[in-house]
Formats: structure tokens, C-alpha cells, sequence
């Protein structure tokens, strides 16, 4: 077992630092051009993305309070990844902001909450990360300074984080009061019945059940989602839900191995309400960050899906799944965003003859919702194949055709909006959008990936050894 | 031997010229872009020559028989270890020649359509299908695996229609190129239908396999020839619906309608597809799968009296019509009926192949004077705007060197000695004689109408009354055509005198060994002396204005009203479609469709929709409700999975 210290804990470190130079650098008060600024950040966020490749190790610190494996840093990769793209998007609305290093400074830090979070071998630590990852966002969600809105979703975040809080807390004392530990490598085996035993794994499963958005957990999001900007909406909607969904996979199905029959049927009830819902409220919304979240919610259920294979291909699915949902979610974020910080609109009826003035950006929307709605020969059609295809592992037929249908369902508004773009008439379209380099090459990587990831079949035999 | 790589040249070189000029040469250059076509051709025409007399002299013969040599193959599709679709190239007597031919007929056809075309704006698109035309044939020809020839056929398929409709302003013009798609399609499920068949009991899609497997006795051929369904064996099924394929690329009865009316494309490409090349694609895929045929004798009658009947009856409807297009449509449909025939009556081995080697030999020759005939059809119509023989007459004088190869061609189609059809018609006639009589005396018959028919056309253009021009601008008509179209001409012309004296017996038999045959002057004067009659008939008919047509076809006003009708066939298609399929199938599946199938989507989304609408009111915005909602879910779950679901 490697135990040392600085080679498991690299990627946290590598984030700390971060976060100290930025603070440093902003005591120190000397560069005053916020381009400069994000340069900056952007290249330490490619050298974290890189380092996340180097020295990997396997095993634990602390007496199995914080554990790495492979698998544990493709996912963190997939992360910095993910967060690099979203820096890059955001170049044009952070450009004018005030506040460029506390922004990054606190987005760092729910990423080291999230990573630690991941990283757990032991419920205290898990919940330190947790709340790490969860009280920088909301602060987050107020970035807007000046917008009401945008401190109306903070607010309803962090009460709304507060309560889920309590409620898992709550799960986790009464696990603690069956047990008697709190720690992963032990707790497995002590767990198997009772009934106290099935509410704390219900109470926990709720608590993450709000971070995913699960039904009916999910209220929080289309306010949150719509209030804050657009670069914390992406972040929430991948970054945040990604790493909610790696904690599933390496942690809590392990965890309550001894439980799986229950595990299965709260699974169960949770895809099928939470695909149909999210979908049914995605038919209605106008305003496209709130569409964006409905969907994002349908797709958790997908994830969840995956999830309820409870196998080792499932794990392979997710992983896959997610990294083709971040590169296409974070194309349709990158355009959304631009065109909200330059242009001000953020409803769907704005997007009318959008094509006319703005091929490019329309394109990579359309490519990004086409990934989302799993239209083949994207990526997104893998994605959600592998995950069908891993929950119907299980045999359970009347799931697989729920979740089957509602992609139907889901094709049909993200077409809307394709629609709007390319067909509807508009006298007074969008005018054309011209973003900052970095934020097209954010968007360049994004459809690269929607297309490449699909094609590279590499891509998913490398997950599925990791996985094993 | 030309390297692999020259021979995959010449199936290459169109399908790049074709991505050349479609996709560059059109927007950027569109004057130049039939040169580039027809200098692409003249390399894949030069390689196939060369490839040609290398096969036929050099290396092609092993001990006294043609060998069949897999040049190139590449497995594109493996699905079972037995069955993949491979593309490939394979040169044997047959696929070899057909190279020349497609590659001649079609590079005559691309420099005489750098005149005939001249000023047409689309003269870059036209070239661009050209090339994807002559691209797709020659993938059909060298094909090595049954599935490699479907594939080219339906490609074939596609650019005739493109080719077809390329006048796409004239209705008729669409509807032609419609028609022919979804008759030829038609025949096609036939053809695919025939390939599943035989690849199901060979397990093979591969050609030679196919034919080895399904020629030597053993477990598949037992196994194909046993099965049977409705009478007949899977083998006889089998090769009867391939050749409902053929026979519907082939203009057969009775998927002949099309071809009359694929006339509308421009005259080049009448000249090139429907005359000398695609046509003769079904007569190709019989002589491909011809070791198989030979093993099932019904088969085999069936290609025999399709030919003849459709031979005769092509025949009888080119004597009445008067477009001269048309006329020369129904001569290439009973042209291709010898061929059809001649392979239906022949054996397989030695001098038993003799029908084998006849049709082959008259699909080359027919080729050429067919070629010539329509070109020079197209110099004519050229000059005088006007499809019709009425409008013509006389123009002997305008056009001399359009009418010496024209008469030419006459002579050649008619069987007159020396000239080539002579020679290959003079041999499907011994192969017949020998084999069925029947069928011979239908066949001279037919070729005294075709002696008929050809002259009444030739007379009708050349001679019969004076021309007068419908335009008043005349001096724009020099008379002749451009050189560009009168070098094809002449370059035909001579090959249609010379054509006969090539060897065929010697080059392109069933089993690949040369064999003797003798001239029988007693047995060719008959047919010769009978078309002479029929050439001095139409002399005496339509060598000079007189009523003389008139009166016969008023005497035998039935047969040909019915013949001019073309017997009637468009009208059964057309009620049989429109009455009977449309009405008692299409009309009541299309109700259910509407309104059952649509009525039930309609349902449903209309239910998504209503339910989506009433859900949107718990989405208050308010944080305290959400927190209401998340406890209530909260206990929702606990008490389910507690109490109720344990």
C-alpha cells in the first residue's frame, strides 16, 4: 500500500495551493486587469488538469479518513476538466466583473469540498467535504452582485442546503447509533437489517438525493438555476451533480451493500419520478437556464439509472455518461452564457432566428442539445445507451421502458428549441455574438468531445478497466 | 500484369472525378468541368485497353482456359465467419470486356456531349452525374461478391434516375425518371430477394464460392435443389428472382415500361445507359451467374422466353411509332431479348455455349451500333428540334456524315454482311437453331422486323419528303453537327463495319476454353435475304412520300392501334396501381394511419401536455413551500419504505 502523502493527495493539494496563490495575489494587490487575471487562473487550471494525470497512487491516510484509487482520479480529472471548460466559458462575463479571484477562490474551494468529499473513507469526513462543497456555491449563486434574482437563489440555496443538511446529519447519527462507528471500511458489514438501519439509509440517500436533484427533492433547482449566472448554473448542473454521482458510485452503494434490496426499490421510485417530472416541467419552461435545469434533472434520473444496475458496468456507464454530459452540457452553457453576458437574453422565444446571425453559436447549441437528447452519431447517444443498457442488466423491463419513453419526451423540447433557432421567423433577432478566444476554444473542446468521445471506443474500454 | 493499383484506376478515376466536379469543379469552373470528365475517362479507357489485351493475350489463359482472378479484395463487412460483403475486383472473359465497352461507349459519350451539350448551364451537373454514372457500371461489372453488385446496381439505378430526370423542369421528364426508379426498383427486391435465397444455401455471398459451391454436387447443392416451395426448387426460386432483377434493368417484359419513357433524358445519355451500357446489366448478371442457370433448366427456359416474347413484341411496337427515340428504345429492348434468349438456349460447355458466346458477342456489338444510332439520333435532333419523324425528311442533304453512319448503323443492326450485328445475330440464330426451334423462327422473324423498323426510320429521317425547317432563324443551322459530336460518330461508325471479325469463340465463352465454329453460308442467306425484303419493304414504303403506310396500317387498323398503344401496358400499370393498390390498400391503410396511429400520438401528447400544465403550480418560488415539499417527500419515503414496502 502506498501511503505517502503528498502523491494520494496530490489533486487536493494542487487545488489549496491554488487557492493561496489566488489570495496571495489578491492581498498583494497588483494586478489590476482582470484579463490578466484570468489568464492566470486558467493556465494554473490547465497545470492542475495536467498534474491530475501524474504520480497516481492507490490506498489511504489518516486511519482510512481519506482514500485515492484510479478510479477516484479519472474522476477527479473529469472535474478538472470540467472546470477548466467552465473558466474558459466564463472569460467574457468575468472580464467585467469586480471580484475575479474570489470567484475562483470560492469555486476552488467547493471543488476541494467535492474532491475530499470523493475521496472519504469515514462519514465525519464525508460530511466535512460535503459542507465545503455546498456553502462556497451559494455564495457562488450570488455572483450577480447586483441582481435581485441572483440573491434570491443564493438564499433559497442555502436554507434549502441547510435543511438537507439536517436531514442527512440526522441519517448519519442514527447510523452511528446502530454501529457505533462511522467509518466505510467497517460500517458494510455491520449493516444488514433493521428498521433503523433503512431509515438512516433513507434519511442519507435524501440528503444526496438534493444535491442530484432527485424528485421530489428537486424544487430548489429551477430557482437556483435561473437566479444565478449563467457560468455558477453550468458549474451546479455539471460539476457539482458529477461529483454527487461519483460519491454514489465509490461510496454509498459499497457502503450499504448489505442493503441492496432497499437500495434498489428507493432507486426505483426516485428514476421514475424524477425522469418524468423533470421532463414534463422541461416542456413548459420558457426561460432557457430554467429549461436547462428541468433537463438536467431528467438526466440525473438517467444517471440514476445507470446507478441501479448496481454493478460494475453501471459504474463504467455513469462515468461515460458523464463525461460526454459535461462536454455537451458545458457546450450549450458556453453559448447560453455568452449570449447572456453580451446580449443580454436568456428566454428561448430570444432565440428565434438565432442561425441568421449566428451560425457558429448555433451549431454548437444544436450539437450540444442534440448530445443531450442522445440523437446518434453524438456522444450523448452512447452515453445514454450504455446507461439503458446497464439497467436493463438487472432485468427489470418496466424501468428501461419508462426511461425509454421519456427520452421520446425529451427529444421533443430540445428540439423546440433547435426549432427556435433554426426555423422560426424573427424580425429582430440576436445580433451577433463575437466571444473572447478562450471562450471558443472552451467551446471547440466541448464539440470536439461531443464527437470524438462517441467514436473512441478507447475511451470506455480505459473506464472500464479503471472500474474494475 | 497492371499492378493492382492501375486496375482499381479504372473504377476509381470516375468516382473521383465525380467528387472532383461535384464538389469543387462546379462552383469554381463549370466550363471546364466536362473536359476534366472526359480526360478522367480517357485514362480509365486507355487502362482498361491495356488491361484488356493483357488478360486476353498475356496472363489471362492457363492451359487453354480463361481463368477468373480475383484482382483486389477487401472485406468491408464480416458477419459471419462465412458471409461478409467484400469489395473487390474480378476479371474473368466477361467483366473484362464489359470494362472496354462501358469505358469506350462512355468516353464517346462524354466528348460528343462536350458539343450536343454546349450552352446548357447544368453542363457541370450533367457531367458530375456522367462520372457517377460510369463509375457506379463499372463497379457493377468487376463486382466479386453478389452483395458488391446489388450495391452498384442500385447505384446505377439512382444515376439513371438522376440522368433521366436531368431536364428536371419538364414534367415528363420527372415523371420518366420516376417511373423508371420505382419499376427498376421493383425488379430489384426481386433481385435482392434471389440474392438472400442463394446465399442462404451457398452461405456465401462471394461469386466464385457461389458458383463452385452451387455447380458441384454436394451438401448445398442438395440442399438448395430439394428445397422447394409452390413446385419449385429454392434453387429455381432463387435464380428466377435474380433474374426478375436483370429483367428489370434489362427492360423485359413485363418490367419493360420504363424504358420508352426514359427517353426524356438528354440523347447522350439514352446513348450511354440506355442503349449500350446500364441495359444490358440484367443480360450481365445472368452470364455471371450462368454456371448456376445452367443447373436448373426451367430457369433457364424462363430467361429463354422472356427474351424471344419480349424480343417479338418490342419488335412489332417499333415498327408503329414515330418518335424516333422511341423507336430506337424498342430496337434496344428487342436487341436485348436476343441476348436474353441466347443465353436461355445455350449449354455450358464447348460448343453447347455457343448461345452464351452469341449473346455475349452481340451485347458488344449491339453496344457499339447502338451507341451510334442514338448519337446520331441526337445530331439529328440537334439539328431539327424535334423528336418526331414527321418533322423530318429529306436531311440526307443537310447532314451527310450523320446519315453515311447512320445508314451504317442501319446495316449493322439489320444483319447485313459484313457488318458486326451480322455476325453476332448470325450466331444467336445457329445457338437457337440448334436448341429450340420455336424460338428460332421467332427470332428471324424478329430480325426481319428489325430490318423493317430500322429502315422505316432511316427513311423516314433521310429521305421522304424535303426538310423545312420550323425556325425562322436558319442561318444558325450549318447542317452539320459540331466535330466534337462527329468524331464519336465516325469512331463508331468504323468500329460498327469491324466490329463482327473480332473472335468471340475464341475470348469469351461460359467455361472459358475457346472452341471452333463454322460458317454456314447456307444457313445465313435465309436471314439475310429476309432482311433485305424487309430493307427493300421500307424502301418501297418510306423512301418517297406516299400513302402507302398509311394504307397497310389502315388495313390492319387493330394490331396497330394496339401496337402503337404499346399493347395497352402503361394502361393495366396504371389501373392496377391507381384503381386496385391505391384504393383497396393505400387509401384504408392511410385512414388508419391518420387516424388511429396519429389520433393516439395526439392523445398522448395532449395528455403530456395537460399534465405537465397542472404539475407547473407546485413551483411556487417561495422557499418555505419548497421546504414543505422536501419534508412531506421526506416522510413520503419513510413511511413507503418502512411500512409498505418491506
Amino acid at each position: 500500500m502506498n501511503t505517502d502523502f503528498f502523491i494520494l493527495m496530490k489533486s487536493e493539494m494542487s487545488l489549496t495551493l491554488m487557492i493561496f496563490i489566488l489570495l496571495i495575489l489578491k492581498v498583494w494587490d497588483e494586478i489590476k486587469d482582470n484579463t490578466t487575471w484570468l489568464y492566470l487562473v486558467n493556465f494554473m487550471l490547465l497545470l492542475n488538469f495536467a498534474i491530475g494525470f501524474m504520480f497516481n497512487g492507490d490506498g489511504s491516510l489518516f486511519n482510512g479518513m481519506f482514500q485515492n484509487s484510479p478510479t477516484l482520479a479519472l474522476e477527479k480529472n473529469i472535474l478538472n476538466f470540467g472546470t477548466l471548460i467552465i473558466s474558459l466559458l466564463a472569460f467574457d462575463w468575468l472580464k467585467s466583473h469586480k471580484h475575479v479571484p474570489e470567484f475562483f477562490m470560492l469555486l476552488l474551494s467547493t471543488l476541494l469540498g467535492m474532491f475530499f468529499m470523493m475521496s472519504s473513507g469515514n462519514l465525519l469526513m464525508f460530511y466535512l467535504g460535503l459542507e465545503l462543497a455546498s456553502i462556497p456555491l451559494a455564495a457562488l449563486a450570488n455572483f450577480d452582485l447586483e441582481k435581485t434574482k441572483s440573491s434570491e437563489a443564493a438564499v433559497k440555496m442555502i436554507l434549502l442546503s441547510a435543511f438537507s443538511s439536517c436531514i442527512m446529519l440526522f441519517g448519519i447519527s442514527f447510523l452511528y447509533g446502530c454501529t457505533g462507528t462511522l467509518n466505510f471500511a467497517e460500517l458494510p458489514s455491520l449493516l444488514g437489517s433493521g428498521h433503523l438501519q433503512i431509515l438512516s439509509l433513507i434519511l442519507i440517500f435524501i440528503g444526496f438525493a438534493f444535491k442530484l436533484s432527485s424528485v421530489p427533492f428537486h424544487l430548489w433547482t429551477a430557482d437556483v438555476y435561473e437566479g444565478a449566472p449563467v457560468t455558477v448554473t453550468s458549474y451546479l448542473s455539471v460539476i457539482s451533480k458529477a461529483a454527487i454521482a461519483f460519491v454514489f458510485i465509490s461510496t454509498l452503494s459499497p457502503l450499504f451493500i448489505n442493503l441492496q434490496s432497499m437500495w434498489y426499490n428507493i432507486l426505483f421510485l426516485s428514476i421514475i419520478l424524477t425522469i418524468t417530472v423533470g421532463n414534463l416541467f422541461a416542456i413548459r419552461q420558457d426561460n432557457i437556464k430554467r429549461f436547462l435545469a428541468f433537463s438536467s434533472i431528467a438526466q440525473a434520473g438517467y444517471i440514476l439509472l445507470g446507478l441501479s444496475a448496481g454493478n460494475q458496468m453501471g459504474s463504467t456507464a455513469i462515468i461515460y455518461f458523464l463525461l460526454v454530459y459535461l462536454l455537451s452540457n458545458l457546450g450549450a452553457f458556453g453559448v447560453i452564457g455568452l449570449v447572456s453576458a453580451l446580449a443580454d437574453k436568456e428566454n428561448i422565444s430570444d432565440y428565434k432566428g438565432f442561425y441568421k446571425t449566428n451560425p457558429m453559436l448555433s451549431w454548437v447549441l444544436a450539437i450540444s442539445l442534440f448530445s443531450l437528447a442522445g440523437v446518434p452519431p453524438t456522444a450523448g447517444f452512447f452515453g445514454k445507451m450504455f446507461l439503458v443498457t446497464a439497467g436493463a442488466s438487472k432485468g427489470n423491463y418496466i424501468l428501461v421502458i419508462i426511461a425509454s419513453l421519456n427520452m421520446i419526451v425529451s427529444l421533443y423540447y430540445y428540439l423546440r428549441v433547435v426549432k427556435a433557432i433554426f426555423v422560426d421567423p424573427n424580425e429582430n433577432p440576436i445580433a451577433k455574438v463575437e466571444g473572447s478566444l478562450s471562450s471558443k476554444v472552451g467551446m471547440i473542446v466541448c464539440m470536439t468531445g461531443v464527437i470524438i468521445v462517441g467514436f473512441a471506443s478507447n475511451i470506455y474500454d480505459l473506464i472500464n478497466q479503471l472500474t474494475h | 500484369m497492371l499492378s493492382q493499383n492501375y486496375i482499381a484506376l479504372i473504377p476509381l478515376l470516375p468516382i473521383i472525378s465525380f467528387l472532383f466536379i461535384g464538389l469543387i469543379g462546379r462552383a469554381y469552373f463549370p466550363k471546364f468541368c466536362g473536359l476534366i470528365g472526359t480526360l478522367s475517362l480517357l485514362i480509365s479507357f486507355s487502362l482498361s485497353a491495356i488491361l484488356a489485351y493483357q488478360f486476353f493475350f498475356e496472363i489471362g489463359k492457363v492451359n487453354g482456359v480463361y481463368q477468373k482472378i480475383i484482382a483486389l479484395k477487401y472485406t468491408w463487412l464480416q458477419f459471419t465467419p462465412n458471409i461478409a460483403i467484400d469489395m473487390g475486383i474480378l476479371l474473368d472473359p466477361i467483366s473484362v470486356m464489359m470494362i472496354v465497352i462501358v469505358t469506350f461507349i462512355s468516353l464517346m459519350v462524354h466528348i460528343y456531349s462536350l458539343g450536343y451539350m454546349h450552352g446548357d448551364h447544368r453542363i457541370s451537373t450533367y457531367y458530375t452525374f456522367l462520372s457517377l454514372f460510369t463509375f457506379s457500371m463499372l463497379g457493377l461489372v468487376l463486382s466479386s461478391n453478389i452483395f458488391q453488385i446489388y450495391i452498384f446496381w442500385e447505384l446505377v439505378g439512382v444515376s439513371s434516375f438522376l440522368l433521366i430526370g436531368y431536364y428536371y423542369d419538364k414534367p415528363s421528364a420527372v415523371a420518366a425518371s420516376k417511373k423508371a426508379f420505382i419499376v427498376t426498383r421493383f425488379a430489384d427486391l426481386g433481385f435482392l430477394l434471389g440474392i438472400l435465397v442463394l446465399s442462404y444455401y451457398s452461405e456465401t455471398l462471394d461469386f466464385q464460392t457461389l458458383i463452385q459451391r452451387l455447380t458441384t454436387n454436394g451438401t448445398y447443392l442438395s440442399g438448395i435443389a430439394t428445397a422447394s416451395f409452390l413446385g419449385a426448387s429454392a434453387l429455381t426460386w432463387g435464380l428466377m428472382l435474380v433474374f426478375m432483377g436483370g429483367a428489370g434493368k434489362s427492360a423485359m417484359l413485363p418490367f419493360h415500361i420504363w424504358l420508352p419513357d426514359a427517353m426524356e433524358g438528354p440523347t447522350p445519355v439514352s446513348a450511354l445507359i440506355h442503349a449500350a451500357t446500364m441495359v444490358v446489366a440484367g443480360v450481365y448478371l445472368v452470364a455471371r451467374l450462368f454456371p448456376v442457370f445452367v443447373m436448373c433448366p426451367i430457369a433457364l427456359d424462363i430467361v429463354a422466353y422472356v427474351g424471344i416474347i419480349s424480343s417479338l413484341f418490342a419488335a412489332i411496337i417499333a415498327c408503329t411509332q414515330t418518335d424516333i427515340k422511341r423507336v430506337l428504345a424498342y430496337s434496344t429492348m428487342s436487341q436485348i431479348g436476343f441476348m436474353m434468349f441466347a443465353l436461355g438456349v445455350s449449354g455450358y460447355a464447348g460448343e453447347e455455349g455457343t448461345g452464351f458466346m452469341a449473346s455475349m458477342f452481340h451485347l458488344f456489338t449491339h453496344a457499339i451500333f447502338k451507341a451510334l444510332l442514338f448519337l446520331g439520333a441526337g445530331s439529328v435532333i440537334h439539328y431539327v428540334h424535334s423528336n418526331d419523324m414527321k418533322d423530318m425528311g429529306g436531311l440526307r442533304k443537310m447532314m451527310p456524315i450523320t446519315h453515311i453512319t447512320f445508314l451504317l448503323a442501319c446495316l449493322a443492326i439489320a444483319g447485313i454482311p459484313p457488318f458486326a450485328g451480322f455476325f453476332s445475330k448470325e450466331e444467336i440464330l445457329t445457338a437457337c437453331f440448334h436448341a429450340n426451334k420455336f424460338i428460332f423462327g421467332a427470332a428471324v422473324l424478329t430480325a426481319g422486323l428489325t430490318a423493317f423498323y430500322m429502315f422505316r426510320l432511316y427513311f423516314n429521317i433521310f429521305w421522304n419528303k424535303d426538310f423545312k425547317s420550323h425556325h425562322t432563324h436558319e442561318e444558325h443551322h450549318h447542317g452539320e453537327a459540331p466535330k466534337s459530336m462527329l468524331f464519336p460518330l465516325m469512331i463508331l461508325a468504323g468500329l460498327s463495319v469491324i466490329a463482327g471479325f473480332v473472335p468471340f469463340n475464341k475470348f469469351v465463352t461460359a467455361d472459358g476454353a475457346g472452341f471452333e465454329t463454322e460458317f454456314h453460308l447456307g444457313f445465313a442467306i435465309g436471314p439475310v435475304l429476309l432482311a433485305i425484303a424487309a430493307i427493300l419493304l421500307a424502301w418501297k414504303m418510306y423512301a418517297k412520300e406516299n400513302s402507302m403506310s398509311d394504307n397497310v396500317s389502315n388495313s390492319i387498323k387493330g394490331l396497330y392501334t394496339s401496337a402503337y398503344r404499346k399493347f395497352y401496358f402503361d394502361e393495366i400499370y396504371l389501373f392496377i396501381t391507381q384503381k386496385i393498390l391505391f384504393n383497396l390498400i393505400g387509401r384504408p391503410a392511410a385512414w388508419v394511419d391518420k387516424n388511429i396511429f396519429d389520433g393516439l400520438m395526439n392523445l398522448i401528447a395532449s395528455i403530456t401536455e395537460t399534465v405537465s400544465g397542472s404539475i407547473k403550480t407546485y413551483q411556487s418560488g417561495k422557499a418555505q413551500d419548497y421546504a414543505i415539499y422536501f419534508f412531506a417527500g421526506t416522510l413520503g419515503f419513510v413511511l413507503l419504505f418502512i411500512y409498505l414496502w418491506i
